[in-house]
């Protein structure tokens, strides 16, 4: 099968037009010694239902998550997407439209992510929002960078309770800056030892991230920790999981600086870990220092109310070496999924989300209390996700409650090796029932 | 204009609902600290799909019609890679469950990374980069720790004026300095000047194939041989890629490090502004440079192994957008090694056809044969008070997109025509028939262009306006 | 003040000099070149700066450009009324359109910029070059 609609007949015109006989003269730049000799390695063109069958059988190979009980997390998880979501992203008016450089006739994808921008502005309680970038963790390294800039150096401190994966992407980012990255560790509750943080803030420190709820699920006292920062002239990043944020304070009410996190709960399938969905936003006064593309209302010639992208100085096809960011293109259909999705569930229905992730989990957690030998190690301050130790080896009850469906948590103990022998991450969302929880709980009792 | 979606909210509407809660919220209202409302559009699912269908009407798209625009490659995106990567083996995996489970997506990955190895001659590839740019920050990462692992304290990254400019921005965030190299009148890279400018200080040199002109550097050897003999290394954008399919394999060539976009030549969509995917290949030699983790076959099966001390890290949370390369792969399987040198072949074809059709009605600079795009100037209309931002805009109200305009910035008034291969002669023929039209109306009456676009859902907006004030989020007080 | 009474640097700052203080902006031809301004970076009062470092940045909707200082010295006085009104510098260049006011350390340096008739001459043969370019590119059309 070939997407090429030129006929031998159309070949032999073009040519003709061009006034060459064969397309192999219009090769001439490219040395005949440069080029490939025979045809490459890579099997015979196959057609429409061939590929189709061949993915088929590799997507079976497959045990998706979303077939079954699923209480993975730690930045992606298994949440209900709303029809109206999947159509709005199976619509090729969206999908597969060009960045919209061309304004006038890129009204649609505009007029979305402004909605978009306004959506996450809301949640988070802030001024400005970008239209996207890759992933929770490259947002946060860009937060890092940005206050770094805005800062003219010092060091960032970080929690420990953030993601390992998180936390391996900033060292990526910043190493080749000489930028310092502190871990902070937490205390008996997991929260981020404010102590520590007094200790380890310095004149000149350039940020202190927190991460609200934390890695393992706890709720930091993000006002406490934004109030210490500011006191010693640091800027704030909160890297916020934004379902957390119907319930929890939004970032704006403690001031925070720049406001990240990972998007990809916002009506944006798992998909084995991407394309996942970064969301930053700033204050006004650090606009300018914003990586990634703005989009504006404006007015068009006949006063008619219309989008642009904006402040596109700061980008990498303008300023060049001196940008913001490199960042070009970014996700935006997962932005649309994103705005398509709090649309879609409105107010209560997103508050819906939040209240039943956090019941369910505590509902979990409160069974499993009652399990001996069952250890919960930080109390129930916490959304949707909480540390559980079993203390035995954990090999026997994953593969038990694979066998009777149930995913049952990320391993910690190699990247927290502080949290003892058989420490998972649980989460529950939405989409786990009573009869789940109390399987679970089940398979935890016969193996404990 | 209509209306945004929080002017279309009503209180107590909405399009979707839970099921009821099993489980009681009691005894955990402390935890709920949020005073307000969060300020969500309330809204029925017909009208939040009629608001979304009325958007979609006002967006412009590769199923509407042809996008000219160079370097960015804007192909076909075939359905039957739309419906496959939406399997729910693939859509519904955790990126943490247990490598037993997901052994069907890493097949996929290791098999996309050995295909694409094969068709750039490079030793191997990660495909976490989520975008070109994020490959190119990838590949100056593999660099950097390259030459600190061999004690050089190498800062320079050669780049020619015809570069795009992620790549100078992707050198500094690096902490790398970009250092510009002028192209000679040919448009090339001149390996008298590069000699001069290449040195013990020099990294990389980091250079587009075919370059952004649509030119295959003819003296590429050379150049290369000049960059490696300085010690350093050379580093190719392969935004670009779609013209040597099954032509010309970088790795062959000498490239040590690349990127490929599968939103350009593997023809995954764009999604207005993304996701895309980066995928960066490295010579053999630099294979352990490459981010963990990596997808590594053994007899058992495939496993993820962060096993290198050489790595330059992790560049994403996980392993990329893995749902892009489920369409790269099924358009590599169903093309195949023949299918893949036809797109070259087409696409060098279909620029050339356009190019030879509109020379001297636009002026063109460096001439051809071109490769898979080329650049014209409008600079013969600035006479009629016509710039090329006028003939972009004219072509909207003839119902086409616009090439990519202003860039190169080597050439004045630019306007940069990739066609692809999959448009067919007709499309072509049509599309140069209206840009012939244009050419002639900014002699004859030049305010068509100037006073364009009138045709289109809004005409040209106020973005100096939208500069110094910008209203970057709806607020009801403001309407 | 007029144009005819200021020097300039050959990236089209110009500058004005009275009693030791230099008052600077950029040309109406920069200006113009620029297009809409929208945005001025420019260094705080107190600041100290070199010749012909570059201390702002102009901003236009798709292009900016680095604010050189034209002498050394210490900024005296900033104006904000243009940073908050950056649109008023293509409107009026020279009068309400200064960036800032530079007390001179080295009033030598004054010798290397241009005086207005050499700054018109510089103008010329730019433009020149690129009516050059421009005859030329007729040529070839026909």
């Amino acid at each position: 099968m070939s997407y090429v609609q030129n006929t031998d007949g159309d070949r032999e015109a073009m040519l003709k037009a061009i006034g060459v006989s064969r397309i192999e003269d219009l090769l001439k730049p490219v040395e005949r010694s440069l080029r490939v000799e025979g045809d490459l390695d890579l099997g015979e063109p196959m057609s429409e239902p061939e590929t189709a069958a061949a993915l088929e059988a590799i997507s079976k190979k497959n045990c998706p998550a979303s077939s079954l009980a699923s209480f993975l997390g730690g930045g992606v998880y298994d949440r209900y997407i709303p029809s109206v979501v999947r159509y709005v992203l199976s619509r090729s008016e969206f999908y597969t439209s060009y960045t919209p450089y061309q304004a006038e006739v890129s009204q649609g994808t505009l007029q979305a992510i402004y909605e978009y921008q306004s959506l996450i502005c809301r949640l988070t309680g802030m001024e400005v929002t970008n239209a996207s970038m890759y992933d929770g963790a490259t947002a946060l390294a860009e937060a890092v960078l940005m206050a770094h800039g805005i800062k003219r150096g010092g060091a960032v401190l970080i929690p420990r309770a953030l993601s390992p994966r998180i936390k391996a992407v900033l060292r990526s980012y910043t190493k080749g800056r000489g930028i310092e990255i502190t871990e902070v560790p937490f205390d008996e509750r997991g929260e981020m030892n404010r102590a520590a943080i007094d200790d380890l803030l310095a004149e000149g420190t350039a940020a202190v991230v927190v991460a609200q709820p934390n890695y393992l699920g706890v709720i930091e006292n993000a006002a406490e920790i934004a109030a210490l920062a500011h006191d010693r002239k640091a800027l704030v990043i909160a890297y916020v999981d934004p379902v957390s944020l119907a319930l929890l304070s939004p970032p704006g009410d403690y001031e925070a600086d720049i406001v990240v996190g990972e998007g990809q709960s916002l009506g944006n399938p798992m998909n084995f870990g991407g394309p996942l969905l970064g969301f930053m936003a700033t204050r006004k006064a650090f606009m300018r220092q914003m990586p990634g593309r703005l989009i504006s209302g404006s007015l068009d010639l006949d006063g008619k109310r219309g989008y642009v992208m904006t402040l596109q100085t700061r980008e990498q096809h303008i300023r060049r070496e001196k940008a913001t960011s490199n960042i070009c293109t970014n996700e935006g259909l997962c932005a649309l999924s994103a705005a398509a999705y709090l649309s879609a569930l409105g107010e209560e229905g997103f508050r819906d989300v939040a209240v039943q992730s956090l019941s369910k989990s505590h509902a979990l957690y409160r069974l499993l209390k009652e399990v001996s030998g069952c250890e919960l190690p930080f109390g129930e301050n916490f959304f949707q996700e909480f540390v559980l130790r079993l203390g035995s080896p954990l090999g026997n009850f994953l593969k038990k409650a694979k066998a009777a469906g149930i995913l049952a948590g990320i391993q910690l103990t190699d990247d927290f090796p502080e949290l003892g022998p058989g420490a998972i991450l649980v989460a529950v969302t939405e989409k786990r029932s009573r009869a789940d929880l109390e399987r679970y709980r089940d398979i935890v009792k016969g193996g404990a | 204009m209509g209306k945004t979606v929080f002017e279309k909210s009503s209180s107590g509407r909405r399009a979707f609902t839970l099921p009821p809660n099993d489980c009681p919220l009691e005894g955990l209202k402390q935890l709920i600290t949020r005073k307000g409302p969060v300020g969500l559009p309330e809204i029925g699912e017909q009208d939040l799909v009629r608001h979304y269908i009325e958007l979609a009407g006002k967006n412009y798209h590769i199923d509407k019609g042809m996008y000219p625009l160079g370097s960015c490659t804007m192909k076909y995106n075939p359905l039957i890679n739309e419906e496959l990567a939406g399997l729910g083996g693939f859509t519904g995996l955790h990126p943490d469950q247990d490598v037993g489970d997901v052994q069907g997506a890493l097949e996929l990955m290791h098999g996309l990374e050995r295909a694409l190895s094969e068709i750039c001659g490079m030793g191997a590839f990660t495909l976490q980069p989520a975008a070109g740019a994020h490959g190119e920050f990838t590949g100056m990462l593999i660099a950097r720790d390259y030459f600190l692992g061999r004690g050089e304290k190498r800062k320079v990254i050669v780049v020619p004026d015809s570069a795009h400019g992620t790549n100078p921005a992707s050198v500094a965030i690096c902490g790398f300095t970009p250092k510009t190299i002028q192209s000679n009148e040919l448009g090339l890279i001149d390996p008298a000047i590069l000699e001069k400018e290449v040195d013990g200080e020099t990294a990389v040199l980091m250079l587009t194939l075919p370059n952004t002109l649509g030119l295959f550097e003819r003296e590429i050897a050379e150049v290369v041989r000049i960059v490696h003999d300085a010690g350093a290394l050379v580093y190719m954008d392969g935004a670009n890629m779609n013209a040597l399919l099954g032509i010309v394999r970088p790795g062959d060539i000498g490239i040590d490090i690349m990127h490929v976009n599968l939103h350009k030549t593997f023809s995954t969509p764009h999604g207005g502004g993304g996701p895309g995917s980066g995928p960066v290949g490295v010579n053999a030699e630099l294979a352990d440079f490459l981010p963990i983790p990596r997808v590594i076959k053994e007899d058992t099966g495939y496993i993820l192994s962060c096993d290198s001390d050489k790595t330059v890290g992790r560049i994403h949370s996980y392993f990329g957008n893995f749902n892009v390369l489920v369409k790269a792969y099924a358009y590599i399987q169903t093309l195949g090694a023949r299918g893949l040198k036809q797109v070259a072949m087409d696409s060098i074809l279909n620029a050339n056809y356009l190019m030879n059709r509109l020379e001297g009605t636009y002026s063109l600079k460096y001439p051809g044969p071109c490769m898979h795009e080329f650049v014209l100037s409008a600079r013969n209309l600035k006479k009629n008070g016509v710039r090329t931002s006028d003939v972009a805009k004219r072509l909207l109200d003839y119902g086409l997109h616009a090439p990519t305009v202003y860039f190169p910035l080597i050439v004045e008034e630019a306007l940069m025509i990739e066609p692809v291969e999959t448009e067919s002669r007709e499309t072509l023929d049509a599309f140069a028939e209206v840009m012939e039209r244009i050419a002639q109306e900014a002699k004859e009456s030049p305010e068509l262009l100037t006073e364009a676009p009138r045709h289109t859902p809004v005409r040209r907006l106020d973005e100096a306006a939208a500069s110094r004030n910008p209203d970057l989020q709806w607020r009801p007080e403001e309407k | 003040m007029s144009p005819e009474e200021c020097l300039y640097t050959k990236e089209h700052e110009w500058i004005y000099v009275e009693n030791n203080v230099a008052t600077i902006g950029i040309s109406e031809y920069a200006a113009g070149e620029l297009g809409d301004i929208v945005y001025l970076e420019l260094p705080e009062a107190d600041s100290s700066v070199s010749q012909m470092d570059p201390i702002g940045t102009i901003e236009a909707v798709k292009t900016v450009a680095d604010l050189y200082s034209p002498v050394s010295g210490q900024v005296i006085e900033v104006n904000e009324d243009i940073v908050s009104n950056p649109e008023a510098v293509s409107k009026d260049p020279y009068e309400n359109g200064w960036f800032i006011k530079i007390k001179l350390s080295d009033p030598g340096e004054l010798d290397v910029l241009f005086s207005y008739e050499e700054y018109r001459d510089y103008l010329g043969e730019q433009e020149a070059e690129k009516h050059e370019e421009d005859d030329m590119m007729e040529e070839e059309d026909e």
